[in-house]
């Protein structure tokens, strides 16, 4: 039995073969690519998992400066406003803003994170995950098999497209991070493995263009909200896909298509911080401070 | 982006944060340096090249690649205080911003004093994901990047030594996956790159050692 795949549609092809959802396939390819045992690959993600959510738990009760001091107190700040259950946003995506901000400022100030797929983009899918395994009290174990889902999403995306800002902008770190959520979600919520991908295509599509652009060359603005931003946009995406909207233009090819669009973006919109937010007056101010 | 990737490219490193490249590969970069030189480190001077020399201290870079030096991995939370974990235990330590333009845009070159003086120059490069390449020992060009657990020798060259080291590896049980050597022009020295499917021990290390022309022997283990 041979479980790898490369594009989106021999995921499809290789779930509706086996009868086995897109996290089994993910779960099997990774074991037979790496010669572990199924349980030990299920171990590394289920300890991925756990300092995902370690990171979470532990930047929204942390108030402290950013390395570059940009950000560090949103976090907190979201929580606390969740709690008051005042939200204009159901509780489940104000406590998933509150772990993407909590985990991105973990990572600026050095603190123990995950990138997935790469630190920029590290509070996405832990944040929406582990908020819905709160919200809905799902089993952890299916939340690590969801981990499998995004990540074999994200598989596909590095393959064809790119997982990094200086190569693709944005779209390429916190889009497909949020296209993995939603395929993520689909998944967890018992949409069909085609629903999953719809879930995927709807994400990336809402984020194709996105530029990377951090003030002063740091990993803190706009990455931390926009972190936040692609988690509301993976939970709006797995909506639709759960209620049976397709996307028109099939995943595989929005895959191609932020490839390219990303080939596209000028170096100054690629993670050099040479434009965008970057060159503001307020960026410019802070980068020629003391 | 390579087929050959893993899952756990996507979801992970498990790293400390801000970044992949500049700090999860900079601390990689380090380990390894201080592996190569095969003791602990008295002394280190940091070049930096390219984009290292703007994320120094905002993606902590310095701290990453100093803690690689003292022995911690990408994953390892003292790598936030290595600047006063290097002072505590005597590690005298510099960073230098060049000028020069190198292939790769997160360059450095380490320059090691052990605490028996020792010396040794390695030059890497971060390449994205946290993932690095080693470029370069002293004077040779090479190329080692971790993913196996590496022996690295330098010796005189001289009929059979080859044989000689894959035979130790052979009887520690060691199955070797890659093997590849580098000639210097000069003089007749040789490095020689060994990847390795299992650990090599210290024991196993110590008998290469002490191969007749043997000048140098060090491990890297395994960086991922
Ligand atoms: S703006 Fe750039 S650095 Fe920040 S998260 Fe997006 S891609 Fe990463």
């Amino acid at each position: 039995m041979n479980y790898r795949f490369k594009t989106g549609q021999d995921l499809l092809e290789l779930c509706y073969e086996h009868n086995l959802s897109i996290g089994e396939i993910a779960l099997m390819r990774e074991a037979q690519a790496s010669n572990m045992s199924k349980e030990e690959v299920y171990n590394l993600m289920l300890e991925s998992y756990k300092v995902m959510k370690e990171s979470a738990q532990k930047g929204i009760i942390t108030s402290e400066d950013s390395m570059g001091k940009l950000i560090g107190h949103n976090a907190k700040k979201m929580y606390d406003y969740y709690r008051m259950g005042e939200s204009i946003a159901s509780g489940m995506l104000s406590k998933a803003i509150a772990y993407s901000l909590a985990i991105t400022e973990e990572n600026s100030r050095m603190g123990k994170i995950v990138a997935c797929p790469t630190a920029g983009a590290c509070g996405v899918v832990p944040a929406v995950l582990n908020a819905l395994e709160e919200d809905r009290e799902i089993d952890e174990k299916k939340i690590v098999m969801a981990l499998f889902n995004a990540s074999a999403i994200g598989l596909i995306i590095a393959t064809y497209a790119s997982i990094s800002g200086a190569e693709g902008g944005c779209q390429a770190e916190v889009g497909s991070a949020s296209a993995m959520a939603a395929s993520a979600v689909v998944e967890l919520l018992g949409g069909s493995p085609r629903a999953s991908l719809e879930g995927a295509a709807i994400a990336l599509k809402n984020m194709l263009g996105l530029v990377c652009d951090p003030v002063a060359g740091l990993v803190e603005v706009p990455c931390s909200k926009r972190n936040a931003g692609g988690v509301g946009n993976a939970i709006t995406a797995a909506e639709m896909a759960l209620a049976g909207i397709e996307s028109f233009v099939p995943f595989d090819q929005v895959v191609v298509t932020m490839g390219r669009v990303g080939k596209m973006l000028p170096s100054s919109l690629r993670e050099t911080a040479q434009g965008g937010l970057a060159i503001t007056k307020a960026a410019k101010e802070y980068t020629q401070r003391d | 982006m390579s087929n050959n990737l893993s899952l756990f490219d996507i979801t992970g490193p498990i790293m400390i944060g801000p970044s992949s490249s500049h700090t999860a590969g900079a601390c990689r970069l380090g380990y390894a340096a201080r592996r190569i030189l095969g003791e602990d480190v008295s002394s280190v001077i940091f070049h930096l090249y390219g984009s290292f020399k703007e994320t120094l201290k905002g993606h902590g870079t310095d701290r990453a690649l100093l803690g690689g030096i003292l022995g911690f991995l990408p994953d390892d939370i003292r790598i936030r205080d290595s600047f006063q974990i290097a002072d505590e235990s005597g590690v005298m330590y510099a960073f230098i911003k060049e000028d020069e333009e190198e292939d790769h845009p997160n360059t450095v070159k380490i320059e090691l004093i052990g605490k028996t003086g020792e010396k040794k120059i390695v030059k890497g490069q971060s390449v994205g994901g946290g993932n690095i390449r080693i470029t370069q020992i002293d004077k040779t060009n090479l190329k080692i990047d971790g993913k196996y657990c590496t022996l690295v020798t330098r010796h005189w060259d001289r009929v059979g030594i080859v044989q000689e080291v894959t035979g130790i590896l052979n009887k520690c049980n060691v199955n070797i996956a890659q093997m590849s050597l580098y000639r210097e022009a000069v003089n007749d020295q040789a490095y020689m790159i060994i990847e390795a499917d299992d650990p090599i021990s210290k024991e196993c290390l110590e008998a290469v050692q002490n191969v007749a022309k043997m000048q140098y022997a060090a491990v890297i283990d395994k960086l991922y």
